[in-house]
């Protein structure tokens, strides 16, 4: 879980913004085995959580009447839990295939954000290495890599290592959830709709930077509670990310 | 039990998951293409930098908006759990622990 063991390709943190920003962009940036390692341990227990919402995501696939292989391809090919159940829940007889696709993109384009936002790191690596990792990043271990390249470590493996327990704990619950889906009742009695939910405060509360996080996450919260009334999908997440970003573009300097 | 169809694999679904896959593996990408792209200066990269927990918290409040006592309970909860112990398992486990016997009190 702790990857204090992994101290080699760490560098020395800054005390200074300007000086960490400046080495994010001349510090060399590692591509290894051991950063898949030390990615891969320390999202196993966040993979677990998801593992949770990915028996939702089976359960409730097999109920519009996936098959479990159809399930496990879905989560296997397509990686992003949020849109794989949203997409479920548009299933019908016949498959409304436009809806389907273009909410998926919609709800997903928040990923073009965070994709961005791993490039002061991921511009030195290759583009395989870069446009590879990406295909396994989900909003779980996409949030423990950026923790990590803070935290001032190099690791450019580390996005693919915990993409990897991501994707087996994903696909591995989907198959137990796509064949448990018709014993099982509803998902929300064992709390597993909560998963996600509970995710994302553990994560919150690591991202916690100290008082000068509070105003681009007030704005943020005000913004995708806002949009969420308003609008259709999960255009809040993109609209609440972007509104805190804008805020910080214009007070950069100020 | 296990027979074919758990392996049926319909030609329309598996055509309906590929176009998802494509446009989920492009919004993946296409944001970090773009920035390669251009040139990223620092007042773009502050901007860049909130995006974590920005989009956390994006992703968290409207969801927790619209739950109940229970689920506010339950997130509290994971929250103290987290600040206590820094353990991510811990922290889930009291939550969804916590949010099925807090629904059945509320």
């Amino acid at each position: 879980m702790q990857d204090d063991s992994e101290t080699s390709d760490r560098e020395p943190t800054t005390a200074s913004g300007s000086d960490e920003r400046a080495e994010a962009s001349h510090a060399p940036v590692t591509f290894n085995r051991r950063g898949i390692r030390a990615g891969l341990l320390t999202c196993v227990p966040v993979a677990v959580g998801v593992a949770g919402y990915g028996v939702a995501f089976g359960v409730l696939a097999s109920q519009v009447g996936l098959s479990v292989a159809e399930a496990a391809l879905m989560s296997a090919l397509v990686v992003a839990g949020a849109s794989q159940i949203i997409a479920v829940e548009l299933w019908a007889d016949p498959i409304p295939v436009t809806a389907i696709v273009v909410t998926t993109f919609a709800i997903n384009l928040r990923y073009s954000l965070m994709g961005a936002a791993l490039q002061p790191w991921f511009r030195r690596l290759s583009a395989p290495q870069a446009y590879g990792s990406l295909f396994l990043m989900a909003d779980e271990n996409w949030a423990l890599t950026m923790r990590d390249f803070r935290a001032g470590n190099r690791r450019g493996a580390f996005l693919l290592g915990s993409g990897i327990a991501i994707w087996l704990f994903w696909v591995g619950s989907t198959v137990v959830g796509a064949l448990a889906g018709e014993t099982i009742g509803d998902p929300a009695q064992y709390g597993f709709d909560f998963v996600l939910a509970a995710v994302f405060v553990a994560l919150a509360a690591e991202l916690w930077e100290g008082r000068s996080t509070l105003l681009p996450w007030v704005v943020s919260l005000g913004t995708a509670i806002t949009a969420a009334e308003f609008l259709p999908g999960r255009w809040y997440i993109l609209l609440g990310g972007f509104a805190a970003a804008l805020l910080e573009v214009i007070r950069h300097d100020r | 039990m296990i027979g074919e169809s758990v392996l049926a694999l319909e030609p329309i679904v598996v055509g309906v998951i590929l176009a998802m896959a494509v446009v989920t593996y492009a919004t993946k990408t296409g944001g970090l293409w773009l920035v390669n792209r251009i040139e990223v200066s620092d007042r773009l990269e502050a901007g860049l930098s909130v995006l974590p927990g920005a989009i956390v918290i994006a992703i968290l409040g409207p969801e927790l908006a619209a739950g109940g006592p229970a689920e506010w309970g339950a997130a509290g909860l994971v929250l103290i759990v987290m600040w206590r112990t820094e353990s991510i398992l811990l922290a889930l486990g009291t939550g969804v622990a916590a949010v099925v016997l807090l629904r059945g009190l509320f």
